[in-house]
């Protein structure tokens, strides 16, 4: 039977916090730029233009279908040689997974938006509003607050997903969790204490959007699921 | 003096569904017109061109003496501002209230102000406020609309509307969607207004009210009108069957001799 | 810099891609039909009225949905064999790891599906005197397995999507075979290039087939 000893593990946990942070880093500017960005690719998709709504059609398919360490590898091998920029693992991670979770937010924004009565379109329209400012004062506020359960989901699968970053020798959580296994010769409490790590971060994340839901629902109606 | 709305032969199609075949019909300012007719008759839909909600495909649209459109090769064409600013002229009351749930009763009002006409707040706030007392609701201001009754919810639907200072108000079937008992407080809340003046096109199925409210009653069927005149007139002595027969599905509705 | 595309360099190594696409159907197959039926499993488990049945079940689900499946993968390759004492192979790791993480996702599918029938189709079974088993069995699983139709398909697309991490303990798949091309013939973009193609062409029909299956048994039935 194997001595559990967590103590060379939590003596460098200082090590893990910092790849904890370089996670989160990652994590909050894939959502800062994918969210815009999704936006935009769903409205693309519902343009009347059949060009834009194609080719934006297309951008999400593929970003769904591919792996996302496939894109990850494309972006960090393939992309420098193409263009020649020096690629780092941050700014290829970050433009990564920006551009993949940006394929499922639009997914969710054409869902929630589609998902608004035809009638709320109509009543902006009679009483003079032009598309744009109807999408953003009556469609876009009622919309967003049905889709936080669907963006909370798609955040924490995007979380989990930045672990493949590690693999481009990119500081994250995981990245210090192998690097500290083998200094430590202890794998069993190092992967453990990383995965409970995990565990926690992404529980606190979901209770944080399960609070802003009802923070959310009294103010006005309610989400709708 | 100049109609309020002047439509010649207006035409709409949907694909290959004609559904209006050359409407042409006159209202004059401070008249309530009321549109009759069975379902798919294209009442909805000629109302729905009368503020633009849907293009027509030929004829001409006159608000107040202005042409809505310009032509070109003998077609109109219509901008879209165009029709914006056009909207803000025309209010509609729908049969589903349509109101914007995420903000209160004051806010439904006011937004149209603001965000299209560019009112300051407080000229909107004092505005809104003026036409829910207009529809009894002044004291509900505060509350969002899904803590109303549907006629409650109607009433807030015509102020939004009327806060626009429209010149002309179009209403949709706007008692079709409620209980029996809360009919009546939208209907009198109309009836207010075209005592007051205000130039009206109502689609109804209430026969009472168009007998004692409109200056002018409509039978749409197939997409033309097929007779037009005084209540008392169309309703008590029809010239065709048609609208005979039609009458009599409404018997539920006992005109006074 | 104008870079000159070269397939070639690529595809002369068809045999190499075919054992890599070969490995990702393998692991794929396997993980998702033993994910979807233990996944079927545990969803009943979770439902059961039973605290000390569906409690651990329910316990079992939010673990492996709130860990990201490469520490589950990693966890199994290099940490479990501590506790076992026996080597674990690249294919058992990502096979433990991505079927325990299907089956918590299918699970929390199959449950909500089962949720969604209302409670009259079970009185219904009922009445006419049919236990709850065949109540289960008869009424309430046709008609929600239709409605999980949908998120299950999505399900198998991710995981043949999740198939690529076996790449980092280096089963050979077809990302794997792709890193080993590009290591030779220092044609990167090319091979990234073929998978990320191969992969798309692959679910582009899945993704299709989620959208029709959406239209047809999604809101309604
Ligand atoms: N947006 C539309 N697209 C296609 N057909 C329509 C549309 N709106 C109305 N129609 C059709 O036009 C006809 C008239 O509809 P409508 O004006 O709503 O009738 P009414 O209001 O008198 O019941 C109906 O046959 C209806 O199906
Ligand atoms: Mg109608």
């Amino acid at each position: 039977m194997h001595n559990w000893d967590f103590a060379a593990t939590l003596g460098d946990i200082d090590f893990l916090l910092l790849g904890l942070w370089n996670t989160l880093q990652v994590f909050g500017l894939a959502l800062v730029f994918g969210i815009p960005l999704g936006l935009a690719i769903a409205l693309g998709r519902m343009s009347r233009i059949p060009v834009l709504s194609q080719l934006c059609s297309f951008v999400i398919e593929f970003f769904r279908t591919t792996p996302p360490l496939v894109q990850l590898f494309w972006f960090f091998f393939a992309l420098p040689i193409l263009i020649s920029v020096q690629m780092t693992p941050f700014v290829a991670s970050v433009l990564t997974f920006s551009i993949q979770s940006s394929a499922f937010f639009a997914e969710i924004f054409r869902g929630g938006i589609n998902s608004i009565d035809k009638g709320q379109w109509e009543a902006a329209k009679a009483i003079g509003m032009t598309r744009p400012v109807c999408l953003r004062r009556i469609i876009l506020p009622q919309a967003v607050k049905r889709m936080i359960p669907a963006f909370a989901e798609r955040s924490i699968e995007l979380l989990k997903t930045t672990t493949l970053i590690s693999t481009v020798s990119y500081a994250d959580l995981m990245f210090q969790a192998n690097e500290l296994a083998s200094k430590t010769f202890r794998p069993l409490e190092v992967y453990t204490v990383v995965a409970v790590m995990y565990f926690f971060l992404i529980l606190v994340f979901s209770q944080l959007t399960i609070l802003l839901e009802h923070r959310l629902a009294r103010s006005g109606e309610g989400t709708l699921r | 003096m100049t109609p309020a709305v002047e439509i010649r032969d207006l035409h709409k199609s949907f694909g290959d569904l004609h559904v209006l075949k050359g409407i042409d019909l006159d209202v004059q300012q401070g008249e309530a017109v009321v549109l009759l007719g069975s379902s798919g008759s294209g009442k909805s839909t000629l109302l729905r061109c009368i503020n633009f909600m849907e293009e027509p495909n030929d004829g001409r649209i006159r608000i107040n003496g202005d042409l809505i459109g310009a032509e070109r090769g003998g077609k109109m064409v219509y901008r879209e501002n165009e029709l914006c600013k056009l909207r803000t002229r025309v209010g509609m009351v729908f049969q589903h209230f349509n109101l914007f749930p995420h903000m209160t009763v004051l806010e439904n009002v006011m937004e149209g102000q603001v965000v299209v006409l560019g009112r300051s707040k407080a000229e909107a706030r004092d505005k809104a406020l003026a036409q829910l007392a207009r529809v009894g609701l002044e004291e509900k201001a505060p509350e969002y609309p899904s803590r109303l009754s549907g006629g409650q919810k109607q009433r807030v639907a015509i102020a939004r509307a009327l806060a626009m200072d429209p010149e002309v108000m179009l209403f949709d079937e706007v008692t079709s969607a409620l209980d029996p008992e809360l009919v009546g407080e939208v209907l009198k809340t109309m009836r207010q207004l075209a005592e007051e003046g205000m130039t009206m096109v109502c689609v109804t199925h209430e026969i009472g009210f168009a007998y004692h409210v409109a200056n002018k009653v409509c039978f749409l069927q197939d997409g033309q009108i097929l007779e037009q005149g005084e209540p008392h007139k169309v309703l008590k002595t029809p010239e065709t069957s048609r609208v005979r027969d039609f009458l009599d599905g409404h018997s539920l509705f006992k005109l006074p001799d | 810099m104008q870079h000159t595309w070269n397939f070639a360099s690529v595809f002369a190594y068809w045999d190499v891609l075919l054992i890599g696409l070969w490995g990702t159907v393998y692991l794929f197959v396997l993980t998702c039909v033993i994910g979807l039926a233990g996944g079927l499993v545990v969803g009943m488990l979770r439902y059961s009225k039973n605290g000390w049945i569906s409690y651990p079940a329910r316990l079992y689900v939010e673990v492996f949905r709130n860990t990201p499946v490469l520490v589950q993968i990693i966890w199994f390759f290099f940490a479990l064999p501590v506790v076992i004492g026996v080597e674990v192979s690249a294919f058992m790791a990502a096979f433990l790891g991505i079927t325990l993480n299907t089956i918590a996702f299918s699970a929390e599918v199959f449950r909500g599906g089962i949720q969604s029938i209302e409670r009259e189709q079970w009185e219904a079974g009922k009445a006419i005197g049919m236990s709850y088993a065949k109540t289960m069995r008869r009424i309430i699983l046709p008609q929600a397995l239709k409605r999980m139709l949908p998120p299950l398909t999505s399900r198998g697309i991710e995981v043949f999507k999740m198939s690529t991490l076996a790449s980092v303990v280096a089963y050979p798949e077809t990302l794997q075979q792709a890193k080993l091309i590009a290591s030779y013939e220092y044609n990167p973009i090319e091979a990234y290039t073929v998978v990320a193609i191969m992969f798309f062409l692959v679910l582009l029909p899945m993704v299709q087939l989620t959208y029709l299956l959406e239209r047809r048994f999604g809101k309604s039935d």
